[in-house]
């Protein structure tokens, strides 16, 4: 949490508001009623959400949003790379979300990771009969391929809900066969209003099938914690783990980038989870805490001011050992970060950026922008709950405006008035942005770059700003309208 | 908890029957849910007096999504402080009404209804199991005690056999079992024998043979179970006694389905059909 309201020039609560107030005006009366609440000035002495979330999307207008397989696939279950990920159904949500999140594996490829397609490839049999059967001989063909995989999960599409097979009784009767555990998940894309409830249903699943189930075989010590909701996006857990590890901690699992599935079942044993992204993973730490008496803690990986304060608050909770290593390490990186910030920031300074992200960057990317002399005029999420846009309140400058899953034409018509030097969001934003003249990084997937994350991630960060926004191309663009 | 899904062909009574047990069951002190998993939503309507309960799903589709949904506002309690639950769902012709039944379930797990204090709980489920959602009520922790509601008609029979081959299919996977053939007369010949004689069949029983009499037909006008509206009828009393049956019941089994030649057998025997004569089977009038 910054520690003084910051402002923007020109940024009042009146100039938000009457923005806000023009851009509904085009609406519909039952489109204005229903949006109207999902976009609001910020109040960062409220330290309080100031808009409505977690609603379904109003029809008739584009949404950044996702499903709740993309959720379980893209987000929490796939990432775990010493498993087979089942996409149960037709053959299309497993082959578009394959590989697109970026987030990176180790190891060998059918041996110790299998970052590849597995579907069920459902056809008009499979729904009128079931797929059920079908299910069963994948498992078991999934497994005699690759047996050194760790387990399965498996993931259902729409029609496997519709038509109501029972893919938990078909999991259980196979991990029994095949001895290896076999996660049924009931994601199915329709339901929920966003990739929100895919995360939580993927996260009970963890609860249900997995967690608990192994034990670590080195001896416990009192610095294992856990990294949970770190995606591995570009690399981001390569970046956070040593880092951790440089300050003395065990890192004894990631959840659930580069993932291992035994180590991410034996993490009940742990001291401490330490969360990135509160959105996606927040249930499991809750679970971990009522069930196991594991305390968590929310930290922030991006840019050296917000990496200081977390290494900081994290060496609150150990001892003198851990203190000392923290500061050594704050120590060894200032300098490293000082000369990033000295070299980006004369030509960063003052510029503005606007966001509309996933789960964490909208708040938890602010303090790197800013880290570069850079101010966050606006920002949002596809599919955040209040709590999030409660955090999100004290780290965005007072009055900028808040935008819940807002229509690219909200979004579009904000970026027009507040003129942002750079926009951060997703793939469908990019080239509107783009052709609009307006400098754009992809921010779900760092754009083909990272990591992000880490001291080490800051410093690819700022070189990829830099590039975006002070690139030579932007003068030679002229948009037509 | 004991779960109870009960099943039967269309038309078979189910409803009625399902409301008056409950109602026989209220009546002894047991507290019960009554789950409807059809989308005419009329398995609560006996117990609140009421024409049709706001179901689930028509809240869903109110509120757009079921997250929204509050348990209180699907959830209503009737005659003897049975809860009543109405999943609900599409028109004939549209949409998926099994999905219906799995939102409804899923719900209703997620949200708490179903209370340690119950000692059962009702699905009343449409008339077959036409897909996989009419199957959600008798999966893994769900119902494990299926009756079967059936006449001695011809095709209340066909559908109960059918329905006896659906649970063989559950049964060898998991835990749901049948516990009898609840036979709710339609005053055909020697009923009570053919039905027993099925039950036997199928390696089950006839819990219970519940006479015709109109005084079901009068309470309903009422939108009343006869239990409530005639205590003292001999008709409340046979379902009285049914309610006491199924609470006391033990025979669990996991079916035998006849094969069809069996169960033709079987109503030949009874006269209801008459033995096939091939040599006519395929020649027209003129040609005879």
């Amino acid at each position: 949490m910054s520690d003084k309201i910051r402002k923007v020039e020109g940024i009042t609560k009146e100039s938000t508001e009457a923005l806000i107030a023009e851009t509904l005006a085009v609406y519909p009366e039952k489109a204005k009623k229903k949006r109207a609440p999902h976009l609001g000035a910020n109040d960062p002495a409220s330290g309080s959400a100031c808009v409505k979330s977690n609603k379904k999307t109003v029809p008739g207008v584009m949404s950044a949003r996702g499903c709740a397989y993309a959720g379980a696939k893209g987000v929490v279950w796939g990432p775990i790379r010493d498993m087979v990920h089942v996409s149960h159904g037709p053959v299309g949500c497993g082959w578009y979300s394959w590989g697109t999140r970026r987030n990176m594996m180790s190891g060998i490829t059918g041996v110790t990771s299998f970052p590849m397609q597995f579907t069920s490839d459902f056809q008009e049999k499979d729904i009128v009969y079931g797929g059920d059967k079908k299910l069963k001989t994948l498992l078991e063909e999934a497994h005699e391929l690759f047996p050194l995989a760790k387990g399965i999960s498996v993931l259902s599409e729409c029609p496997v809900g519709l038509i109501g097979d029972d893919i938990n009784s078909v999991a259980k009767q196979s991990a029994k066969d095949l001895d290896i555990p076999i996660i049924p998940c009931n994601c199915e894309g329709f339901r929920g209003v966003s990739q929100s409830l895919g995360h939580h249903i993927s996260n009970d699943t963890i609860r249900d099938f997995i967690i608990g189930t192994r034990e670590y075989a080195e001896p416990e010590s009192p610095y294992d914690i856990a990294l949970i909701g770190e995606y591995n996006i570009g690399g981001d857990a390569w970046s956070t783990k040593p880092l951790l590890e440089e300050c003395g901690f065990n890192v004894k699992a990631v959840w659930t980038g580069d993932g291992e599935l035994e180590k991410i079942a034996a993490t009940h044993k742990v001291k401490l989870n330490v969360i990135h992204c509160y959105r996606s993973m927040n249930y499991m730490c809750k679970v971990m805490e009522e069930k196991y008496g594991i305390p968590w803690v929310e930290l922030n990986f991006f840019g050296p001011t917000k990496i200081r304060n977390s290494l900081r608050q994290l060496a609150e909770l150990f001892d003198d050992t851990i203190k000392a290593k923290v500061e050594a390490v704050i120590a060894k990186y200032d300098p490293i970060m000082q000369a990033v910030v000295d070299e980006y920031k004369p030509r960063l300074d003052g510029k503005k950026v606007m966001l509309l992200v996933g789960g964490l960057r909208p708040r938890h990317t602010i303090g790197a922008y800013e880290d570069l002399g850079m101010d966050c005029v606006g920002s949002g999420y596809e599919f955040a709950h209040t709590d999030d846009y409660d955090r999100t309140a004290p780290e965005m400058p007072d009055a900028t405006v808040v935008y819940d899953d807002p229509s690219e034409y909200e979004f579009e018509k904000f970026a027009a008035a507040l003129k942002p030097d750079l926009v951060g969001s997703g793939i469908k934003e990019k080239y509107v942005f783009q052709k609009m003249g307006v400098p754009f990084r992809q921010m779900h997937s760092w754009d083909y770059s990272g990591p992000y994350h880490g001291y080490k991630g800051f410093e690819v960060f700022a070189r990829d700003v830099d590039m975006a926004i002070n690139s030579p191309t932007w003068k030679l663009v002229k948009a037509p309208f | 908890m004991r779960q109870i899904a009960i099943y039967g062909k269309g038309g078979i009574g189910k409803s009625t029957t399902t409301q008056n047990t409950v109602a026989g069951l209220a009546s002894i002190g047991k507290k019960v849910m009554i789950v409807g998993c059809d989308p005419k939503a009329d398995s609560t309507r006996l117990i609140l007096h009421a024409k049709a309960q706001n179901t689930v799903m028509d809240l869903v589709r109110e509120l757009g999504t079921v997250e929204d949904l509050e348990l209180d506002d699907v959830m209503k309690v009737g005659y003897g402080n049975v809860k009543c639950v109405e999943s609900g769902g599409p028109e004939p012709g549209v949409g998926c009404a099994g999905r219906g039944v799995i939102t409804a379930i899923n719900f209703l797990e997620e949200n708490g209804a179903y209370t340690p204090d119950l000692d059962f709980v009702f699905y009343d489920v449409l008339g077959d199991v036409v897909c996989g959602g009419f199957a959600m009520p008798i999966r893994e922790n769900k119902a494990e005690e299926i009756y079967i509601v059936t006449s001695g008609e011809m095709m209340a029979m066909y559908a109960a056999n059918n329905i006896a081959k659906g649970i063989l299919k559950y049964a060898s996977s998991g835990k749901v079992r049948l516990g009898g053939l609840i036979c709710n007369s339609r005053n055909t010949d020697r009923e009570d024998e053919l039905i027993e004689a099925l039950a036997k069949r199928l390696g089950t029983q006839m819990i219970y043979f519940v006479p015709r009499d109109n005084q079901v037909q009068r309470a309903e006008l009422r939108r009343m179970t006869v239990i409530e509206y005639s205590p003292e009828h001999k008709q409340a009393q046979e379902y009285r006694t049914l309610a006491q049956k199924i609470a006391d019941n033990k025979m669990l089994v996991v079916p035998t389905p006849l094969e069809m030649e069996e169960l033709e057998e079987l109503l030949m025997e009874f006269g209801i059909m008459e033995v096939e004569d091939e040599t006519i089977v395929g020649v027209a009038e003129a040609a005879a």
